[in-house]
This record gives C-alpha cells, sequence and structure tokens, in this order.
C-alpha cells in the first residue's frame, strides 16, 4: 500500500498529520526540495504540497508528470491560495491544446 | 523541401513507396489518436477545475477554523493534541489504460482503532473549533483524492498529446513530403536514365546501319571496279 504526504509549513501540514496522512513540515523551499527529492523515491502515491513553495519548486515538480506516481498536487495553504494550483490546470491546457480555451471566457 | 540522400535505384525506389505507406497509415493513426486524446482531455480539464475551485474552497474553510483552533488553543496543547495521530490512511494505487497512457487509480482505506473515532485527543482540553476542522478535513478527503487522481491524469494526458501532436507534424510537414519529394526525384532519375539509353539505343543503331551502307557501297564499289577491269 502507498503512502500520502503532505509538504507544507508548519501549520498547513499540522491538520493533515492529525487526519493521518504524513506530513512534513519544512520552514522554506530550499528545504521542501530536498524533502521533495527524498520521498519521491519512496513508496508515496500523491504528494500534495501546499503552494507557497510550489511556486519555487515548478521544474522539480515537472520531473514527475511523466511517472505515474508520485502525483504532486499543489494545495492552498494555511496563508491563503495563491492561484497556483488553478495555474496548473490552465498550463496543462494551454500544453494540450496550444491555446487557453477554458478560462478565456471566464476570467 | 530537402530530399534524402539515397541512390536512385528501382531498389531503393520500391523501399521508399513502402516507407511512404507506413508513414502515411501511421500519420493517419497518430491523428486519430491524437483527437480522441484530445476529446478525453478536455472533458477531465473541464472537470479538474471545478474539482479545484471545490476543494480550494473547502480548505480555506479547514484552515479558518484551524487558525481559530490555534488561537483559542496554546500551540504547545494543539501540538500535544495532534501529534499522534490515531488513524492512518493507505493508499491503494491501480492503473488505467486510457489510449495507451498509463495513468494511476487512486482508492485510499482509513484504518484507526475500533470505535473510537477519528480524533487523535481527548475533547476536555481541546477546542471545538480542532474537531470541526478535522471533521471537515475527512469530509473533503475523498475530493482531495479525486482531485489527486484527476490532475495527475490531466497532466499526463496533456503531456501524451503535445508528443502525439509532434509525432503527427513531424509526419504530416517532414516525413511524407520528404518521402514524396525523393520518390518524384528517383522516378524522374529512373525516367532520364531510360531515355538517355533509348536515345543511345538508336544512336548505335544509325551507327550500325550507316556502316552496314559503307560496306554495302564498298562491295558496289568493288564489284564495278572488277567488271571494268574485266572489260579492259
Amino acid at each position: 500500500m502507498a503512502k500520502i504526504g503532505v509538504i507544507g509549513d508548519a501549520a498547513s501540514a499540522l491538520g493533515f498529520k492529525a487526519f493521518g496522512l504524513e506530513a512534513f513540515p519544512v520552514a522554506d523551499a530550499e528545504e521542501a526540495r530536498k524533502v521533495l527529492h527524498r520521498i519521491a523515491g519512496e513508496d508515496f502515491g500523491i504528494i500534495y504540497i501546499t503552494e507557497r513553495f510550489c511556486r519555487e519548486l515548478q521544474s522539480d515538480m515537472a520531473e514527475y508528470t511523466g511517472q505515474k506516481t508520485p502525483a504532486i498536487i499543489p494545495i492552498p495553504g494555511v496563508d491563503g491560495n495563491f492561484g497556483i494550483g488553478m495555474a496548473g490546470v490552465k498550463k496543462s491546457v494551454e500544453r494540450a491544446v496550444g491555446a487557453d480555451i477554458l478560462f478565456g471566457g471566464d476570467n | 523541401m530537402a530530399r534524402l540522400n539515397v541512390n536512385p535505384t528501382r531498389m531503393v525506389l520500391g523501399q521508399l513507396k513502402k516507407q511512404l505507406r507506413v508513414a502515411l497509415r501511421g500519420h493517419k493513426l497518430m491523428k486519430d489518436k491524437r483527437d480522441e486524446l484530445m476529446k478525453r482531455f478536455l472533458d477531465l480539464a473541464r472537470e479538474n477545475k471545478k474539482l479545484r475551485e471545490e476543494v480550494e474552497a473547502a480548505m480555506g474553510e479547514i484552515y479558518t477554523s484551524f487558525s481559530v483552533a490555534s488561537a483559542v488553543m496554546s500551540p504547545e496543547l494543539m501540538d500535544e493534541a495532534l501529534m499522534y495521530p490515531k488513524q492512518s490512511v493507505s493508499l491503494g494505487v491501480g492503473s488505467k489504460n486510457v489510449m495507451s497512457v498509463d495513468v494511476p487509480v487512486f482508492s485510499f482505506e482509513t484504518s484507526q482503532p475500533e470505535g473510537s473515532g477519528i480524533f487523535p485527543y481527548g475533547f476536555a482540553e481541546t477546542s471545538g473549533e480542532l474537531d470541526t476542522s478535522i471533521e471537515k478535513l475527512s469530509a473533503i478527503f475523498p475530493t482531495l483524492l479525486k482531485l489527486a487522481a484527476m490532475e495527475k491524469e490531466a497532466n499526463m494526458l496533456a503531456e501524451e498529446i503535445e508528443k502525439t501532436r509532434r509525432r503527427v507534424n513531424a509526419l504530416e510537414y517532414v516525413k511524407i513530403p520528404q518521402y514524396q519529394e525523393t520518390i518524384r526525384y528517383i522516378q524522374m532519375k529512373l525516367d532520364e536514365d531510360e531515355r538517355a539509353t533509348q536515345t543511345r539505343l538508336q544512336k548505335v543503331k544509325e551507327m550500325i546501319a550507316k556502316d552496314a551502307i559503307e560496306e554495302a557501297k564498298e562491295r558496289d564499289r568493288e564489284a564495278l571496279e572488277e567488271l571494268h577491269s574485266k572489260k579492259d
């Protein structure tokens, strides 16, 4: 059975820990990057990362896109929603279609 | 368009024609694959967007109640309460084949000691907001999981679409014209050779005929001379 990891600042990760996921509280993006690469090699099916760190880890996250696992998913953190997760959806649409056809109309 | 650097022979022509047939067939298949992938991807992306909006809204609420909880409780108490999770979540990873892209399918199982709920702490020293936020989190978790699976699938499909589109374009705009050009070139070259051979043969035939005429004339002249000398 695979595990689910959460990488985020301590405040965001705490709640997930209580729920029974494996939380990795980190202080900055550099630490988050290290943790990400370390646990990506382990038996993690999904890794949620709070958006604050996602911004600086884009290229690191892209390394794992082609693999089946882990699925690295940005989630909003305690400090709010930066729209990075949405930007990811938008980006994949742009990549596939060549133009943004989902978001153009309504925002 | 540059043609391929090959010898213009009949054998190469045959090979190229075969390759062109394969390329055309491949092109058609790839194009179909791209279209189907695109169809699935668009549905997926639309749903993905909706789900993400939902999750992001719910997460906001959870964090709000967490913040309230941590404001009411001392940080030490909070840490203590959440330090040892009672519940553990394990994830099943299956796989699904979407147009020959291997995408993961997630399922999860929570395990906890019998009949004790998910709260890893006693209710005496913690605030009610903490209970609410953990409850909310467990309510949103299946959606969060669905989002993960969907987003992963969308990302993988997007990558595959990009790859397939490149292949389609490479075949359509590079490979196929190249083959066609080369085949035309070889055909023209072969025709040219044939014409050259034909004219050469005609020339040779002419020369042979001329020689034969000369020879005949020579013989005639000799015969005439002989005749004249006999007369004399």
